[in-house]
């Protein structure tokens, strides 16, 4: 299906510390983050992975669509996540040089995050979609996408969503989740809105190596002039940060049947030692 | 001891491009990211579902080749013009593909690089037409059949080798009709062809068995010609059951344009371009290099299961106490657990920087063949005499420009007009690096392979009983018995051991060393703790010995040092594998201290992650002159009657041998400390590929 109207996309996404490394918050120079932060691998957060299939997806079914990815995290960071991201789809790169560790105020961000949407060059606001992610990989509260969409003016916001089917009037249809594993549909007339993704119904998009040598043309440029900018917002503390207490009981157990060990877990729950 | 460790994380991407020379490579960067993805989710999904267990080409196993194609790795040896995506020379490519991919498995990464293997003959050495259809065809998603290759060499029966002198394969005229093209007759029988379950093409070597043809060659054998395609059976080999290997024969019909390199006609006989020789040795000039980083590759992937495994060795008993010691390090806590893995790490270093070398060193000589070409064509040269006049000339040229570069200081470089002529002069630099790479391609073949498979040994056995099951983390012991493959296919270690003697006594390959010796001198004067001055003194050690027994007879009258002589010659090059693999880790870790700060990322690790490195070298520098000193030694005066009667002729070697003994003075506290930093690094909490 090609659809004859045309979308501006604004992504707004960025990398994560990789959820396999052991992440231990500590206080550094005064401000809370991640023990040896830089050093940690970091991936793309998975929400915005979504996000750029459901874009990749749109901007195929209609005409001229083009897709802007606003990424907020340290340049070095964002240039390794390139070498995968840039080879999805075809995007240009907006990045923002800031920290990723998880301890930001989401308003801060969000206004880092608006400012550099307003400031691409040639996007009407009135035609553009915001995606993200409905929920972070990092210890977000949630509520990013949703501050960006205020500072933008946009009012419109859908959060979980599944998917989107545009139609040829511009206006598009959105399925969000609900409670109890329902959905909801909305009809929208058009843009703008605020696209907070959940996991989306399309496969990850394969890596081709041949749009990442295109696209790192443009993108190495923009990480280069990325603008560093320093998200501490007054009145914003995180008073303690720990770890989660270490609890382990391994026990090694083979051939054991499904049903007893649901018996054994339901009684370790009941037991109460579960915490 | 409770003191903070430098070492704050495993080493990640950012150092890992900077150290072997491609941090300004995206494309290399996404094919590494592609590799590595498919190596840790299907490629690893299929060892731990048994896909080893079994001999026979599955279902599974055909879809990881389906994703290679969708990563781009299949398309990665091709040209642009092909429908590739990198630009020149693929050599570190293909290296740091087969890196990623042996992390986990290198029967994947041989499945993965085998179709390059079949096409390497025709890239190498074919005609325009020949690269065009089998180049072209091999690229996923043009359309139409996608072209898979298998290589098949001499492999007389019913043994697998790589005698190329002995061609069980063979080829006759069938029908040649006046004014068309002659139609071959090709009779081959394989062993152990990779790839050979989807294979539908083969490069194949054959000799003559017509006296209308002239000599041997390879020809290229199409799953739909005339005639029996016979795939044979599944070999049944000890490992590496991820790739597809086969006993096939064939009993085909097939135009003479499917010699490779074409052919000629003279006095009525069909006379082929290229021997299968010379096109062997072009294909295996390259494709060593590779096997050699797929050994390192699991000396470095058994770090982080191995340090995991230590320090959980006893968490789950009922006395812990999480903050215990006990609990925290578990087997870690003792000493021997840490500094022998802190050696296993150091080796691995040592042969990654040693393989990376290598494919980039066949890069910069890949670059420098066709402007060769051209030259001597320029020139009218095409081979026999006048090349051999021509080649000693430069040779000469050669030896001039590196006498000046060990003399000349660097502001002299900069204006001395005769360097500056010869090191632009891409003849002598070709002569150069080609002397390099004659010994650099069988050393990381050599070394990697052998010591690497008895690291492998050691890294099981630091895993205890759990080492030997399926059950343990990271699959060293499958990564033990691959390491055994690894040393034999491709030419096993003797054939390294024969090209490295025959190639390391090369005057020009000599004064390199000698200057990459002399560079490691000024690299221990700015670094006094990265063992650049034990390494250089026992190169110095080892230039002396090679001279002294190539001019000495031993006491039974013969010359030590000798091509027949294997004794003496094959210990030799199993210690100068093991000396370059030194030389290269300190290079490498100069790079990285010289090029890391540039990077953020880097830059904040460097600190703690320099002195570790260091240490790591000073390891393997300490083992590697142990085992240098141990060879010489036992050579020169294994083989003497009298050493009374030579003790003033053997005054400079002991004077060396005791200089280098005194430059390992304190250095193996090293040991130590790596071994500590090993207690305190943070690792990821779960291994990031399925087990």
């Amino acid at each position: 299906m090609s659809i004859d109207h045309t979308y501006h996309l604004v992504i707004c996404g960025s990398v994560v510390p990789d959820p396999l490394q052991s992440l231990e918050p500590v206080v550094t120079q005064g401000k809370p983050g991640l023990k040896n932060e830089l050093m940690l691998p970091m991936v793309l957060d998975p929400f915005v992975n979504h996000s750029l299939n459901e874009a990749a997806k749109l901007r195929e079914a209609t005409k001229d669509t083009q897709v802007h990815l606003v990424a907020v995290g340290p340049k070095a960071k964002l240039q390794q996540l390139m070498m995968v991201l840039a080879q999805k789809t075809a995007f240009n790169l907006v990045a923002v040089d800031a920290p990723a560790g998880g301890f930001i105020d989401s308003h801060t961000v969000a206004a880092a995050l608006a400012e550099a949407i307003k400031a691409i060059p040639g996007l009407d606001l009135q035609k553009t979609l915001v995606f993200g992610g409905w929920s972070s990989a990092s210890r977000a509260s949630g509520t990013t996408l949703q501050l960006v969409g205020e500072k933008l003016g946009i009012t419109e916001q859908f959060f979980g969503v599944d998917r989107l089917t545009p139609a040829a009037d511009g206006g598009f249809t959105v399925l969000e989740r609900v409670e109890a594993g329902q959905h909801l549909e909305t009809q929208v007339a058009g843009a703008p809105a605020v696209i907070g993704w959940a996991t989306g119904e399309l496969p990850e998009l394969p890596n081709n190596p041949k749009i990442g040598m295109m696209n790192m043309a443009k993108i190495m440029p923009a990480i280069g002039k990325a603008k560093a900018v320093d998200l501490a917002s007054a009145g914003f503390s995180v008073v303690d940060t720990a770890l989660p207490a270490e609890k382990r009981q391994t026990r090694v157990v083979k051939d054991m049947p499904a049903a007893a060990v649901a018996a054994e877990i339901k009684e370790w729950i009941a037991s109460g030692k579960a915490g | 001891m409770e003191q903070e460790s430098g070492l704050k994380t495993l080493p990640g991407d950012e150092v890992r491009q900077i150290q072997w020379g491609f941090s300004d490579r995206y494309d290399l960067q996404m094919l590494v990211a592609n590799a590595r993805r498919v190596a840790r989710t299907i490629v690893a999904k299929n060892v731990a579902e048994g896909e080893r267990n079994t001999h026979e080409w599955t279902k599974k196993k055909a879809a990881m080749i389906d994703a290679f194609d969708e990563a781009g790795l299949t398309a990665a040896f091709m040209d642009v013009e092909h429908g590739g995506f990198i630009d020149g020379p693929k050599n570190l490519a293909l290296a740091l593909m087969a890196f990623e991919i042996s992390w986990v498995d290198g029967g994947a990464a041989t499945a993965g690089l085998a179709g390059n293997l079949a096409l390497s003959p025709i890239n190498e050495c074919g005609t325009p037409e020949q690269r065009a259809r089998y180049m072209g065809g091999a690229v996923p998603g043009k359309g139409g059949k996608l072209l898979r290759g298998s290589f098949d060499l001499t492999e007389p029966l019913p043994y697998a080798g790589v005698d190329g002198s002995m061609l069980s394969g063979t080829m006759r005229i069938e029908k040649w009709e006046e004014g068309k093209e002659p139609i071959l007759k090709i009779e081959k029988r394989g062993r152990f062809i990779t790839n050979m379950a989807y294979a539908n093409f083969v490069t194949a070597a054959v000799g003559s068995a017509d006296e209308r043809i002239k000599g041997s060659t390879m020809v290229i054998l199409e799953e739909t010609d005339p005639g029996l395609y016979d795939r044979g059976v599944a070999t049944k080999k000890m490992t590496h059951q991820l790739s597809s290997t086969h006993d096939p024969v064939f009993s085909l019909s097939v135009p003479a344009s499917r010699i490779i390199g074409g052919y000629d006609i003279v006095d009525g006989k069909i006379v082929p371009r290229l021997d299968h020789g010379s096109i062997i040795e072009a294909v295996f000039s390259h494709t060593r290099v590779t096997v050699g980083i797929m050994t390192a590759a699991k000396l470095l992937s058994a770090v982080e299961p191995l340090i995991r495994y230590h320090r959980q060795r006893y968490r789950g008993t009922s006395a812990d106490d999480v903050a215990s010691p006990r609990f925290k390090l578990g087997i870690q806590q003792k000493e021997d657990a840490q500094q022998r893995l802190a050696d296993i790490w150091a080796a691995g270093e040592a042969m990654c920087s040693l393989g990376f070398a290598a494919a980039r060193l066949f890069d910069k000589i890949d670059a420098l063949v066709k402007i060769r070409k051209e030259i001597l064509a320029k020139k009218g040269i095409t081979g026999g005499r006048a090349l051999y006049k021509e080649t000693k000339a430069i040779e000469a040229q050669a030896m001039e420009y590196l006498k000046l570069d060990g003399s000349l200081t660097e502001a002299q470089k900069a204006t001395d007009a005769k360097y500056r002529a010869l090191k632009e002069d891409p003849l002598i630099q070709f002569a150069l690096l080609d002397t390099l790479g004659n010994v650099y391609c069988p050393a990381p073949k050599l070394w990697n392979t052998g010591h690497g498979t008895n690291m492998m040994r050691e890294a099981v056995a630091l895993m205890g009983g759990y080492g030997i099951t399926e059950d343990a983390p990271g699959y060293l012991c499958n990564k033990w018995v691959d390491g055994q493959l690894e040393a034999t296919y491709e030419g096993p270690e003797v054939v390294q051991r024969r090209q490295i003697s025959l190639t390391m006594t090369n005057e020009l390959f000599l004064e390199q060393l000698r200057l990459a010796l002399a560079e490691l001198e000024a690299i221990h004067r700015e670094m006094p703790n990265v063992g650049a001055a034990i390494t250089a003194r026992a190169g110095k050690l080892f230039l002396f010995a090679l001279d002294y027994m190539q001019k000495t007879n031993d006491a039974t009258g013969k010359k030590y040092f000798h091509a027949n002589r294997q004794g003496v010659s094959f210990p030799l090059a199993d210690a100068l594998a093991c000396l370059l693999g030194s030389v290269e880790q300190i290079r490498d870790l100069v790079r990285l201290k010289n090029e890391g700060p540039q990077n953020p990322v880097a830059a904040e690790s460097l600190p703690g992650l320099l002195p570790f490195m260091g240490d790591l070298c000073v390891i393997q520098a300490l083992d590697m002159a142990g085992e240098v000193e141990k060879v010489l030694t036992e050579l020169i005066y294994g083989y003497m009657a009298d050493p009374a009667s030579v003790r003033t002729t053997l005054k400079e070697y002991q004077e060396l041998r005791l200089a280098l003994e005194e430059s390992m003075a304190g250095q193996r506290s090293a040991r130590d400390r790596a071994g500590y930093a090993l207690t305190q690094v943070s690792i990821p909490e779960v291994l990031d590929y399925p087990q």
